[in-house]
């Protein structure tokens, strides 16, 4: 194996995807431990469906509840958290993240990184249903109004929606009348207009990124793969989320394109000897992460693409999705709404994306991992995978575990169940190891 | 009208009952082409009703189905009434729907078209985005643009167009069927010595098996009789019941609860009742149902609506029915459900509302322990408010 992260140094000066990606992410956890002290005005947003570009014209700061719960998990210290919010009352069965959450209030807001400000406004789409219950937590538990942005999504398998037809019209006129309804409540609140110059500067700050970060998931095809599209990709998710639109952000996508651009070129993979190209559905396991990426490094294998990189960094990778600086609202709301569809809500008809990424990716095998707790991604897991299975006759593991509770990690059921999926593919697609020679170059695809 | 005695009101019971075992209407009324299906919680029928599509709520499959399929397509972490319901449709049992319909109120509903597409590619399955934030200004304008979409596919499903008039012609129906189901809950609310809660609820839930106007008939005539039952009021204390608005509480569920106290309101499958006043029957009849849905609707755990805060509609239910007290009911696995139990528990706890928190799963067939539980409650409530 080579380097465990994703980029070393090379083309883009001293830059270091892992290493600068933990920078940012301190930097914005300094940010928000004294937001409340210097006055600044704050927001509670998810990673599916927000409106950072308008809150940031406002100059909000953004916390990211999603994110805090997960680096819970991260630092070891989400079962304290879950916990407390089940003595609470929090049932065992409902979502970790609103769980560790909930703790987080009964804890005031005190983060292993640091002090979570009190937002003085919650955004929450409807694309995880979850996310209004959650906002409904934080209206009752700490008093912060709720703003629903409802987006309509993919409405049925095959739904088109083009820019401009009818449908599409329809659907922005919708999303474009919350805006404006966002845009006046941020007005009262900040007692700021709204700058549309500076609005349309940060869609182009967006722009670029969506730019870079398409190229980086492009990159990917490549074999070997520059990176793992699930260890790695976190920190790339973390960075197009909490700096979408900002400078940061985009010199970050800028140089995290350059060096894995870099690596291809010199023909430098993620594993030093790619034996497998993984595709993983779900969510992560945040306890117990490396742990799950060894797993299956140790037989070769790398994660080359993940849905979660679509719809956990905003669902900006569907193709077609700049936004029009020149009219900045109309088109933010043009293209929120197509990425919702594309990229978010068409989780509930995950066959036709996975079905397009295992050929793109040339894929050997899927890796769907269930979370018991997360409806959104996983209550469709399993008649997914035996679709995939019955009609494109895709090799596939599944796991279960959870995102952050780690009491349901279990790790030699997990072992034994990839192993055998592994010795499984070996018989598939080729036996011995091949020195080099990725299972999929010789066998392009599983379609 | 002719009166209906005690034994013709437990005929009515009798059919209501073989009616809610029947994954789909049994018999197609006249002027009906095809069920179209639809899962909790609203669903504007109007729109089916107008185009001769009979609207047939998919409820699950109770507690009498055996899943033998659904294991393989749904984990055992989502709630009953998803994976019945995806049963149901591996099975065969929804085979005669002209199509289905799920709605955002949660994600594992939302599934339910995914894997409705991938299994039963022949039966055009949708999501229904009716939007969670009503209290923008555009929202009337966009639901008036979603049924619009599905009155056009509902007219090609069926082959049939529906006018303006045909629409109003399904308004007025279903107007006076709301009128008669207030009706129903007022005489709970009023009388409820003299119709049980499980009584009410198979009354109710008749509608999702028959056509609106068949059902306002029978509700017609089990109201008459109902009002002229002759019995003493007991000695039980006045509750509300929540938690019935999507995964449907056993019948046995309900009865037992009976057997204790007087359920005087409920949620119970509330979408049947979500219009809570008539919908104009004048101007354009696709604006007046989505206005309707804005400005005339009843509330859930699942639908948000800034100026319905949830403890807000469940302090108004305990007042405006004179409950006692309230027992906050969940399904099991059902996400909306079990984090507003914990909302409305704390809630009452602090207002000093009695309240008993249960759980439930439509596939439940023992209540011995929650009898227990339920008669302790009830007995400590009548003691407190003596
Ligand atoms: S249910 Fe899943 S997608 Fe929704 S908030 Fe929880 S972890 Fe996130
Ligand atoms: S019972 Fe709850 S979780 Fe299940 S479909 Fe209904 S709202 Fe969703």
């Amino acid at each position: 194996m080579t380097t465990n992260t994703a980029t070393t140094q090379d083309g883009a000066s001293d830059f270091d995807a892992r290493v600068d990606g933990q920078r940012l992410m301190k930097a914005w956890y300094a940010g928000l431990d004294d937001a409340n002290a210097r006055g600044a005005h704050v927001a509670n947003v998810f990673v599916m469906g927000n409106a950072v570009e308008i809150l940031r014209a406002f100059d909000f700061e953004l916390v990211f509840p999603e994110i805090n719960s997960l680096q819970t998990g991260v630092r070891k210290a989400s079962e304290e958290y879950i916990r407390l919010s089940e003595d609470y009352g929090m049932s065992p069965d409902v979502c970790s993240y609103v769980k560790a959450d909930v703790g987080l209030i009964l804890k005031e807001q005190k983060h292993p990184a640091g002090q979570i400000p009190k937002a003085d406004i919650a955004i929450a789409s409807n694309m995880c249903s979850t996310f209004i219950k959650w906002a409904e937590i934080w209206e009752r538990m700490l008093g912060t109004p709720a703003f629903v942005l409802d987006l309509p999504g993919q409405r049925s398998a095959g739904f088109e929606v083009r820019q401009g037809d009818a449908q599409h019209a329809a659907d922005s006129r919708w999303v474009e009348a919350q805006f404006r309804d966002l845009i006046e409540k941020c007005e009262k609140l900040t007692g700021k207009r709204l700058d549309l110059d500076k609005l349309a500067e940060i869609l182009d700050r967006v722009n670029k990124m969506v730019a870079h970060w398409n190229a980086v998931m492009e990159l990917n095809r490549a074999c070997p793969a520059p990176f793992n599209a699930m260890l790695d990709g976190l920190t790339y998710i973390g960075i197009m989320n909490v700096y979408r639109g900002t400078d940061e952000g985009v010199e970050y996508m800028k140089n995290l394109e350059a060096s894995l651009r870099a690596r291809v070129a010199r023909g430098e993979g993620r594993v030093e000897n790619e034996r497998f190209r993984l595709l993983f559905s779900g969510t992560p396991c945040y306890v117990s992460m490396r742990r799950l990426v060894e797993l299956f490094e140790s037989w070769g294998g790398v994660f080359v693409y993940s849905d979660y990189l679509t719809f956990a960094a905003g669902g900006m990778d569907a193709g077609e999705l700049v936004y029009d600086t020149s009219r900045p609202l109309e088109s933010l709301a043009e293209i929120t709404t197509l990425a919702a569809q594309r990229g978010l809500s068409n989780q509930f008809f995950a066959h036709e994306r996975l079905a397009k990424q295992i050929r793109e990716y040339a894929v050997d095998g899927i890796v769907f991992h269930g979370i018991k707790s997360c409806r959104f991604v996983s209550s469709g897991m399993a008649d997914t995978r035996d679709y995939l299975g019955s009609r494109l006759d895709a090799p596939s593991l599944y796991i279960e575990s959870d995102l952050i509770d780690p009491r349901y990690w279990s790790d030699a059921q997990i072992k034994n169940r990839v192993d055998a999926f592994f010795e499984t593919l070996e018989r598939r697609v080729g036996g011995a190891p091949m020195e080099n020679q990725p299972a999929a170059q010789r066998r392009r695809s599983l379609l | 009208m002719p009166q209906v005695d005690e034994s013709g009101l437990n005929a009515i019971f009798e059919r209501c009952n073989m009616l809610r075992q029947a994954p789909v209407p049994p018999e197609l009324p006249e002027g009906f082409t095809q069920p179209f299906g639809h899962f909790p919680v609203y669903f504007p029928e109007e729109l089916a009703h107008a185009v001769g599509l009979l609207p047939t709520a998919v409820l699950g499959g109770g507690n009498q189905l055996e899943l033998k399929h659904a294991d393989a397509h749904m984990g055992s972490f989502v709630c009953s009434i998803c994976r019945s319901t995806a049963e149901l449709g591996l099975n065969g049992s929804l085979k005669s729907l002209a199509g289905f319909v799920t709605h955002p109120i949660c994600d594992a509903a939302k599934h339910l078209a995914g894997i409705w597409s991938r299994n039963f590619p022949e039966q055009p399955a949708q999501i229904l985005y009716l939007p969670q934030n009503v209290n923008s200004s555009g929202a009337v304008r966009y639901i008036a643009s979603e049924y619009q979409r599905l009155r056009h596919q509902l007219e090609n499903m069926a082959g049939r167009e529906a006018t303006d008039d045909d629409l109003k012609r399904s308004i007025r129906i279903y107007n006076e069927n709301r009128r008669l189901l207030r009706e129903l809950y007022a005489l709970r609310r009023d009388e409820p010595w003299k119709v049980s809660c499980s009584e009410s609820y198979l009354l109710l839930r008749a509608r999702t098996r028959m056509a609106c106007e068949q059902h306002s008939e029978m509700l017609r005539e089990a109201l008459a009789a109902l009002r002229a039952r002759e019995m003493p009021a007991q000695d039980k204390p006045r509750v509300i019941f929540l938690g019935g608005f999507c995964e449907q509480p056993p019948l046995e569920m309900l009865e037992t609860i009976d057997d204790t106290c007087y359920v005087v309101d409920d949620d119970l499958l509330i979408g049947l009742r979500w219009l809570t006043e008539d919908v104009p029957e004048t101007g354009d009849p696709v604006w007046a149902l989505a206005e309707s849905f804005v400005e005339r609707s009843a509330a859930s755990p699942v639908q948000h609506d800034a100026r319905k805060p949830k403890e807000g509609y469940l302090m108004d239910m305990l007042r405006d029915s004179r409950a006692d007290a309230a027992l906050l009911t969940a399904a099991k696995f059902c996400e909306p459900g079990l984090d507003e139990q914990v909302a409305w528990s704390k809630h009452l706890d602090q207002e000093n509302i009695h309240a008993l928190v249960l759980e439930f799963e439509e596939k439940s067939t023992s209540f011995e322990q929650m009898a227990m539980q339920l008669e302790t409650f009830a007995e400590s409530l009548l003691f407190s408010i003596a």
